[in-house]
C-alpha cells in the first residue's frame, strides 16, 4: 500500500510539470498583458513596473525563477493587487469555495445515489424512468441556467431563500449549493444505477436471496458495497471538479470565493495568479483521484489482496 | 405424502426473439431421506426449474406460467413474499454451481455463514458465529476459527464450495437443492464433498435435489432420476431403471456419449505409435528440473510473511514429436502453471525448457516471438478467453498476420480453410463470440491455436467447461487435427477419463511435483503412486451398482482431513 502510494505520488511530478508548463507559456502568448490598461500610462512606469516583477528577463530565466518559487511553496506576488501574494488570495478565497463543494458534494451524494440505487432495483419501469430523465435533464442543463431558475423560483417567486450571498442570511448557501451540486447528483445518479444493476445480476445476489434475507438487506448489504465502488471512484475527480468548477455558481450568487478570483485573474492577465491557481487545482485533482483510488482498494478486498502481493 | 410434490411446472423467459419455454410441465416428486438427480446438458432447464420453486429466477424476463409445488402442504408458487422468504434459506436451500461466483467478494465467509441463522432462527452473532464455525469444520476446512474471517477470494474453488454447503446447511433444511455442486472441482474433492451431502443427508433425513450433467456423479448419489431435455422430462424412475433399463433415445444418447477409456480399439486413439517411441528419438520438448516458485505476501502489510509457494518444483519431462501428453492433477497441483512455463508466460525460477534444441528460458522476448509461432496454447474457459468485439475473422486472422504468415490478400481464403478445419461453417466469419455455444466457440479457439501452424500445443483444460456431448466432439476434433497437422501436445486437465481418451501417455502431478509418467494403459491398469491410486479411485462411473460398491471402499482410502487450503 505504501508503495502504492509512492508511486502515484511520483508520478504526479511530471502531470504538475506539464500543467506548469503549457500554462507558464500560454499566458503568456496570449496578447496583453498585466499592465495593459485602458489609460494610457507611460512607458517608463510601465518599464519599471515590469522590471519589479522580471517580467524583462528572457522568457526561459522568468520560467526557472518561477519554479524555484514554487518549489519553495511561493506563488508570487499577484500583478493586479498590489502587496498581496497570491498565496494570501487562495487562502482567502479557499475556505469559501471548499465550504460550498463540500456542500454540493453531499447534495450530489445524497441526491444522486438514491436516485441511483433507486431506479436500478425496478430497471425499465418508471421508477427507473422518473429519476433517470430528470438526471439526463441535470446533465444537460448548465449551471448558469440552473442558478436563476432557481432564484427565481425559491428566492423571487416563493421567497424561501435569499437570492444571493454567502453566510450573510440564514439559508443563503442553500441554492449555490444544490445549483452546484445538480449536474454532479445526476453523473452519479446514472454511475450507481449502472454500477447497482451489474451488481444486482450477479450470482452472489441470488445467494444472498436464495438464504432467505429481506430485499432491503440484500440490497443495502449485498448490492451497496460492489455497487457504489464507480461512484466512489468518481468521488475524488469529482470534489477537484466541483472546487475548481465553482465559478459560475460563485458569479451568480455572489460569492467571494476562489473561483472569481481565478477567472478574474484570466482577464487580467494577472500572470503569477493565473498559475498559482492552476497549479492549486491541478494538485488537488491529483490528491482527490488518489485519495479515491485508495478508497476504492480498501472497499474492495480482492484489490487490498493484489496490492499486498505486489501486483 | 412427498415433501415436494410439483405438478406441471411451466416457466417461460420473454426475449427479444419470443418466448422461450424454459420449463415446459415437468413433474416430479422427491420425499424425505431421498435423492432425485435431475440430468440434463446445459441449457435443458434443469437449474431454472428448480430456481423457479422458490422464484429465484429474475421476472422479468422470466415467468412462472403454470403449476403447483406443494412444500409439505403449501404451494410455493402460491406463497407471497414473506412466506417464500421464510422457507428460503431455512426449509429449502440451495448449494449454487459456481463457489467463484456465487459468494459476495466484499463480505467475509463468517458474515455470509452467519445470516441465514440471524435472519431465520434469530440467533445472536455470537451464537451464530459459534455455529458457524462448528459448520465450517464439519465440512472440513481446516482452523475454522481462523478462516472465518476470510475474504472468498482467499479459498480455493473446492474450499468455497464447501463454505456454500455450509451456508446451505447452517440451518439444517428439510430439502437441499444441488445445483452441480461438483463440476468445477477436482474428482477427489468432488467425491469427499459428494460424501459429505450423503452423510448429512443421512444424518438429517433430509431429501435432495441434485441437478448434474454428469451421468457417472448420478449414479453415485440418486434414488431417482429424471432426465431433461428443452425443458421437458424425457424419462424419470428409479436410478437402477435409468441406467439399466434406459428407453428414451436422448438418455441413451447421454449414457453413450461418457469418455470412457474402455471402449473397445480406443485404447490408443492418438496417432502416436509407442514402438516408433525409441530412446534415439529426439523429444520436441524436454524440461530439465523446471521451478516456478512464487511469493506469497499474505498476512497483513507490515508482518510480511514471505512464504514461497512451489508451483512447479522440480519437474523433468520430455515429449516426443507426434506424442499427446496427458497431464493430470487436482487444482492447485501446478499442472497449469507448468504449461505457461513451458511458454515463458511466467518467470521460471530455475531450470531449462528445451524446445526443438532451444533452451526457452534463455531467450529474450524479442527472441522468444519467432518461437511463439511454433508453440500455441488452448485455453480452458471458451466464453472467456476469446475477444468479444472480434469477429471470427478477426481472432483467426490476427495471429496470421501478427507472424506474417498471410498477406491481407490471402487472409480470408486461409481463415476459410481454418474454419474448415475445425468444423466452423463458412458462413459464420463475420459473427462474434456471444453468437456461438460453447463448443463452437472452443472450435474458434482451437482453431486460433492451430493457425501459426505450431509445433506444440498446450491445451489447458480445453473442454472441462463444455457438456458431456460437446466435450467428445471436441476431443474427437482434436484427435484429428493432431493426426493431420503432425501436432504434439500437452494436455492438461483434472478429468482422468478425458485425459484417458485422448492422451498417448500421461504424466501425474502432486503438489509441484511429477509423481508418475507412463503410458495411458499401464498407468491405468497399474498405478505406481499411491497418490495416482487415490486419484483413479475417487473417478466415479456411470453404473449404479458398481457406484454402490465403490462407495464402499472409497471411504477408507480418503483420509478425512485435507490440507488444502
Amino acid at each position: 500500500m505504501f508503495r502504492f502510494i509512492l508511486s502515484r505520488l511520483l508520478q504526479a511530478i511530471p502531470v504538475l510539470l506539464i500543467v506548469i508548463t503549457a500554462t507558464f507559456f500560454l499566458v503568456r502568448a496570449a496578447p496583453g498583458g498585466p499592465f495593459s490598461a485602458e489609460k494610457a500610462v507611460p512607458p517608463e512606469v510601465i518599464k519599471a513596473l515590469e522590471a519589479q516583477y522580471h517580467l524583462d528577463q528572457p522568457m526561459w530565466q522568468q520560467y526557472v525563477g518561477y519554479l524555484n518559487d514554487l518549489a519553495h511553496g511561493d506563488f508570487g506576488p499577484s500583478f493586479r493587487y498590489p502587496g498581496r501574494t497570491v498565496n494570501e488570495l487562495i487562502a482567502g478565497g479557499l475556505p469559501i469555495t471548499a465550504e460550498l463543494a463540500l456542500y454540493a458534494m453531499l447534495v450530489a451524494i445524497i441526491i444522486g445515489v438514491c436516485a441511483g440505487v433507486f431506479a436500478a432495483l425496478k430497471p425499465n419501469t418508471p421508477q427507473d424512468y422518473i429519476p433517470m430523465s430528470a438526471a439526463m435533464l441535470g446533465i444537460c442543463m448548465p449551471s448558469f441556467l440552473m442558478g436563476p431558475l432557481l432564484v427565481l423560483i425559491f428566492g423571487i417567486g416563493l421567497e424561501w431563500v435569499p437570492v444571493s450571498g454567502w453566510g450573510d442570511l440564514p439559508g443563503d448557501k442553500i441554492l449555490p449549493s444544490i445549483t452546484l451540486g445538480a449536474g454532479y447528483a445526476a453523473f452519479l445518479a446514472r454511475l450507481s444505477r449502472g454500477g447497482m444493476l451489474e451488481v444486482m445480476s450477479q450470482d452472489y445476489i441470488r445467494t444472498a436471496r436464495a438464504k432467505g434475507l429481506p430485499e432491503r438487506v440484500v440490497v443495502l448489504k449485498h448490492g451497496l458495497r460492489g455497487g457504489l465502488i464507480p461512484v466512489i471512484a468518481f468521488l475524488g475527480p469529482a470534489f477537484a471538479g466541483l472546487l475548481s468548477g465553482s465559478f459560475v455558481v460563485e458569479t451568480i450568487f455572489q460569492i467571494p470565493g476562489l473561483g472569481r478570483f481565478y477567472v478574474q485573474a484570466a482577464f487580467n492577465r494577472d500572470y503569477t495568479m493565473i498559475l498559482g491557481t492552476t497549479v492549486f487545482f491541478a494538485t488537488l485533482i491529483v490528491l482527490f483521484n488518489l485519495l479515491s483510488d485508495i478508497v476504492a482498494v480498501w472497499i474492495n478486498p480482492k484489490l487490498r489482496h493484489q496490492l499486498r502481493e505486489g501486483h | 405424502m412427498p415433501l415436494l410434490e410439483v405438478d406441471n411446472l411451466t416457466t417461460h423467459f420473454h426475449t427479444r426473439e419470443g418466448v422461450v419455454q424454459a420449463v415446459d410441465g415437468i413433474s416430479f416428486s422427491v420425499d424425505r431421506g431421498e435423492t432425485l438427480a435431475i440430468v440434463g446438458e446445459s441449457g435443458s432447464g434443469k437449474s431454472v426449474a428448480c430456481y423457479s420453486l422458490l422464484k429465484l429466477i429474475p421476472q422479468p424476463p422470466g415467468e412462472i406460467v403454470a403449476g403447483r409445488a406443494l412444500f409439505e402442504g403449501k404451494d410455493l408458487l402460491q406463497a407471497d413474499k414473506k412466506t417464500l422468504q421464510q422457507i428460503r434459506g431455512n426449509d429449502i436451500a440451495i448449494i449454487f454451481q459456481d463457489p467463484m461466483t456465487c459468494l459476495n467478494p466484499y463480505l467475509t465467509v463468517g458474515e455470509q455463514l452467519i445470516e441465514p441463522l440471524i435472519y431465520h432462527h434469530s440467533s445472536s452473532r455470537k451464537e451464530a458465529t459459534q455455529r458457524a464455525i462448528e459448520i465450517l469444520g464439519e465440512v472440513g476446512i481446516v482452523e475454522p476459527e481462523k478462516r472465518i474471517n476470510s475474504y472468498p477470494h482467499e479459498f480455493s474453488g473446492g474450499m468455497r464450495q464447501r463454505v456454500m454447503i455450509a451456508m446451505a446447511l447452517i440451518t439444517e433444511p428439510k430439502l437441499l437443492i444441488c445445483d452441480e455442486p461438483t463440476t468445477a472441482l477436482d474428482v477427489t474433492i468432488q467425491a469427499q464433498i459428494l460424501d459429505l451431502v450423503k452423510a448429512l443427508q443421512l444424518k438429517r433425513n433430509i431429501a435432495v435435489i441434485f441437478i448434474s450433467h454428469d451421468l457417472a456423479v448420478v449414479a453415485g448419489v440418486a434414488d431417482k432420476v429424471a432426465v431433461m431435455k428443452d425443458g421437458l422430462i424425457v424419462e424419470q424412475g428409479s436410478v437402477d431403471d435409468i441406467f439399466y433399463n434406459t428407453q428414451h433415445e436422448y438418455t441413451k444418447k447421454l449414457l453413450a456419449s461418457i469418455p470412457e477409456g474402455a471402449k473397445p480399439g480406443a485404447s490408443s486413439p492418438g496417432t502416436f505409435n509407442p514402438d516408433a517411441s525409441s530412446i534415439e528419438n529426439k523429444p520436441l520438448l524436454s524440461i530439465n528440473g523446471l521451478k516456478t516458485h512464487f511469493h506469497d505476501y499474505s498476512g497483513g502489510w507490515l508482518k510480511r510473511n514471505q512464504k514461497v509457494i512451489k508451483a512447479v518444483d522440480d519437474v523433468s519431462l520430455s515429449i516426443q514429436p507426434g506424442e499427446i501428453l496427458g497431464l493430470v492433477g487436482e487444482s492447485g497441483s501446478g499442472k497449469s502453471t507448468l504449461g505457461r512455463s513451458i511458454l515463458q508466460l511466467v518467470p521460471v525460477t530455475s531450470g531449462s525448457v528445451i524446445f526443438d534444441g532451444t533452451d526457452l528460458t534463455q531467450l529474450s522476448s524479442a527472441q522468444m516471438k519467432p518461437m511463439r509461432r511454433r508453440m500455441q496454447m488452448i485455453f480452458q474457459d471458451p466464453y472467456a478467453s476469446l475477444n468479444p468485439r472480434m469477429t471470427v475473422f478477426d481472432t483467426l486472422a490476427e495471429p496470421l498476420l501478427y507472424h506474417g504468415l498471410a498477406t491481407r490478400k490471402t487472409v480470408t481464403e486461409q481463415v476459410l480453410a481454418l474454419m474448415d478445419d475445425v468444423g466452423l461453417a463458412r458462413s459464420a466469419i463475420r459473427k462474434y463470440p456471444h453468437e456461438f455455444s460453447g463448443g463452437q466457440r472452443q472450435r474458434i479457439a482451437v482453431g486460433r491455436a492451430i493457425a501459426t501452424k505450431p509445433e506444440l500445443v498446450i491445451a489447458d483444460e480445453p473442454v472441462s467447461a463444455l457438456d458431456v456431448t460437446i466435450q467428445a466432439q471436441i476431443l474427437d476434433l482434436i484427435l484429428t487435427l493432431v493426426d493431420k497437422h503432425h501436432l504434439t501436445m500437452l494436455f492438461i486437465s483434472h478429468d482422468l477419463s478425458v485425459v484417458r481418451y485422448i492422451a498417448d501417455r500421461i504424466a501425474v502431478m502432486h503438489h509441484g511435483k511429477l509423481v508418475e509418467t507412463g503410458s495411458t494403459e499401464s498407468l491405468f491398469s497399474a498405478p505406481q503412486h499411491e497418490y495416482t491410486q487415490k486419484l483413479l479411485s475417487a473417478i466415479p462411473v456411470a453404473d449404479p451398482a458398481r457406484e454402490r460398491e465403490r462407495q464402499m471402499t472409497l471411504t477408507k482410502l480418503i483420509p478425512e482431513s485435507t490440507s488444502e487450503i
